[in-house]
This record gives C-alpha cells, structure tokens and sequence, in this order.
C-alpha cells in the first residue's frame, strides 16, 4: 500500500499524470473509487481484499479523461478492461498508465503489450460462487429456468447500475435510451426488464471480461453478471475468442468463420 | 366442439432468399397454412435480435427466422453474421428460459419454394402444438406499453 501511495505521489508531483484512479476508504469496511489529483491526497488510497470493483468504466467517461493523463489503480479484470477497451480504440496508450495489483504486488505496466503479458499468466476463472450457480441453472428445467429469472427480474427497478458500472457499456447512445423506435419499455415492467436484461448480455458476448460489477452494483441483489458470464462464456466455447485477453481486435461477434458449427439451422 | 389455436407465427425474413423463395412457394401454387406473418428485411444479418424478442412480447407463439444458405448472401457475408449471433442468442434465449421450441431458424433459397412451404407448415404444426405462448404474453400483458 505505501509503495503505490509513493509511485502516486511520485507520478502526481513530477506531473507524468494528471488523476489516479484508485480505491479509498468507503462506509464501514467498503471501498470506493477516488480520484487523487494532487500529491498530498495519495494518502487517501487503499488497497487491498475489498477493493474488488472494476474502476476501467471511469477510463472512458468525459469528465475523468478531461483532467489529462490518468493513471489507474487495475486488479486483473481491470487490466483485461483496459486490453479490450485498447482493441475498440476507446483507448489510446499514451493516455493512460496502469498500476496493476498482482498478487499484493505493484506493477507499473506503462503498455498495452505489458498489460497483455501481465494477464496471459493470470488465471480468468469466475467465482466457484457464481460457477455454481449457473451449473445449477443450466442443470434445471427451462420452465424453472424461467421461473428464476422471472423472479430475479421482477425486482429490477432499471437504475441502468449493471450498465454504468460496465467498462464495457460505454456508447454515448444506448438502445435503451432509444425511443424511436422504443426498444425496451422506459418504465421496469416484467416483459422489458427480461428484454434489458437480454440486450445487455448480448452486446457484452465476447467482450466481457467477467469482473462482476455489474453485480455486485445492482441494489436489488439480482445476479445480473450471470447472464453477461453466461454469454461470454457461449462465445468462448463456440468460437475459441474472449474480451479482454489482447489489444489488438479479436471481437467474435464482429467476424465470422465460413465453418461455424451450429445444429439448429434446418 | 373447441375452436382449434391458431397460433401467430412471425418470419423474419431476407429479401434475397427466402422472401423470393416464398414467393415461388405462392406462384407455384404450392397450399401452406396461413398462420404465418411474413416481415421482409434487406438481409439476416439486419435481424437484430431485438425483434425476434418483440415479436413474442407482441404477441407472437412462434417465429421464423430464415435468409439465403451461406455462400449465397446477396452481402456476401450478412448470413455468417447472422448465424453467429443466432448461436450466441439461443444460447442465452434458453438460459433465460424463452422455449427454443417456438424458434426456428432456417436458410431457404431462392429455388426452394417447397421447402419454405414445409417449414411454415411444420412450424406451424409444432407451435400449435405447443399451444400459445402464455409465459411471454402474461409477462407483457402486466406492463405498460
């Protein structure tokens, strides 16, 4: 923790970064993102088991990337974000520095290609937590199935949480924003919370790096992060690709294969 | 006696293929059940799978998908496209528990105005069979629209 408040204030002071995304102190034993500007404040940063949420979603917001060169405090997931963000030119390399936590370890990973060679050795493996509980889902009928999410859903009140806190769901004009023609219904009702919901996953499918914050964002405790784990998960076993792994384009959904195996066209 | 369920099927076609192939279907005076809604679309890969989600909570049993066979699309890739996004979609369509039974997917070609008269009437059979889609149709029926 003192080694990265003194890499802060280092970078902050000589001016080779102009904000560092990092982890403070929250309610209780919670962390929250801060934004450390200036050398005095890098006391404020925290790191360690509870800083879990994937702050990459701030990389891409006008406000952040308006104060200059910013400088990002990245467990793994983070890292991944930062990879795939690189390979949708959402982010340029200069613009950027990450501080990667690996294994309670700082490390400076100034490139994309250091990021990439940082992630290769880290296992990506979801939670046993989550892994259960889809195997649970997968092994049910589709009438429990639909029993389930219908329930989950009915709680979702569309506070759009699972969808800010996505680094991936940066478009500045979202189909559920769109209103012409009205995609999903503005108001939380059962037939367009299962459409959202949906739609969020599909566009997440091969780009998701599975971080689970958009997760553990939703106030309801609806497991949101299934369904885009899920949809990732189809692409990696169907077409061998996954988001986050490479700066360079490896976006399954964008290309096609002449020999994709399906079953179900008649 | 019970009025028998005529389901609403809605085909989600392309215009090179399959809306070509069921027009031969018509003029080669070939009979299929009249269940089926028949919406053209430049290609497959213009279906975005939006609407096969807006057609059930619209009030559909059952939906076709159908464009040109690969290596045939007028856009020399838009069904490779397509196929790949059907495979992710059903995927996650049975996860959420939507019955994949009500989903079929299909390449028809210009040439084949048989085959598109077999599947709409198979298809047809099928979600009759099934009878109407309650589950999505209560789901809708709850919020404003």
């Amino acid at each position: 923790m003192e080694e990265l408040r003194n890499k802060a204030k280092e970078l902050l002071a000589v001016g080779a970064v102009k904000v560092v995304i990092g982890y403070g102190k929250g309610t209780g034993d919670s962390r929250r993102p801060i934004f450390v500007r200036s050398a005095e404040r890098a006391n404020d940063l925290v790191v360690d088991a509870a800083c879990t949420q994937n702050l990459a979603t701030y990389l891409t917001k006008a406000e952040v990337r308006a104060l200059g060169r910013m400088a990002i405090v990245a467990i793994p997931s983070t890292l991944r974000s930062i990879l795939q963000l690189a390979a949708e030119k959402q982010l340029r390399e200069e613009n950027v520095l990450a501080l990667g936590i690996l294994d309670g370890k700082l490390r400076e990973l100034a490139t994309f290609d250091a990021i990439e060679e940082a992630v290769a050795t880290i296992p990506d493996a979801i939670s046993d937590a989550d892994q259960k509980l889809i195997d649970k889902l997968t092994a049910m009928s589709v009438t429990d199935r639909r029993a389930f999410w219908a329930e989950e859903l009915g709680r979702c009140v569309k506070c759009y949480a699972c969808r800010s806190s996505c680094p991936m769901c940066y478009c500045e004009r979202c189909t559920m924003d769109c209103n012409r023609p009205q995609w999903i219904p503005v108001a939380s009702h059962a037939i367009g919370n299962l459409e959202y919901h949906m739609v969020r996953a599909m566009h997440l499918a091969g780009r998701c790096v599975q971080c689970g914050t958009c997760g553990t964002a939703c106030p309801v405790g609806i497991p949101v992060h299934l369904l885009t784990f899920f949809a990732e998960q189809s692409v990696r076993r169907q077409f061998g690709q996954k988001g986050g792994a490479s700066a360079k384009l490896d976006y399954a959904m964008s290309t096609f294969k002449p020999d994709d195996k399906e079953t179900f066209i008649r | 006696m019970a009025e028998q369920f005529e389901p609403k099927i809605t085909a989600f076609v392309c215009n090179w293929c399959t809306y070509a192939g069921a027009d031969l279907t018509g003029t080669s005076r070939i009979k299929y059940q009249s269940n089926v809604r028949v919406i053209r679309l430049p290609c497959t890969g213009r279906i975005d799978f939006m609407m096969v989600l807006k057609a059930f909570s619209r009030g559909s049993d059952g939906v076709i998908v159908s464009g040109c066979h690969p290596n045939d699309c007028h856009y020399t890739s838009g069904n490779y496209h397509a196929r790949r996004r059907w495979m992710v979609f059903r995927d996650l369509c049975d996860f959420v528990g939507i019955d994949l039974e009500r989903v079929t997917f299909s390449w028809v070609s210009a040439a084949e105005g048989a085959k598109w008269a077999e599947l709409v009437n198979d298809t047809t059979n099928k979600v009759r069979a099934l009878g109407p889609y309650k589950e999505i149709q209560q789901l809708a029926a709850v919020g404003i629209d």
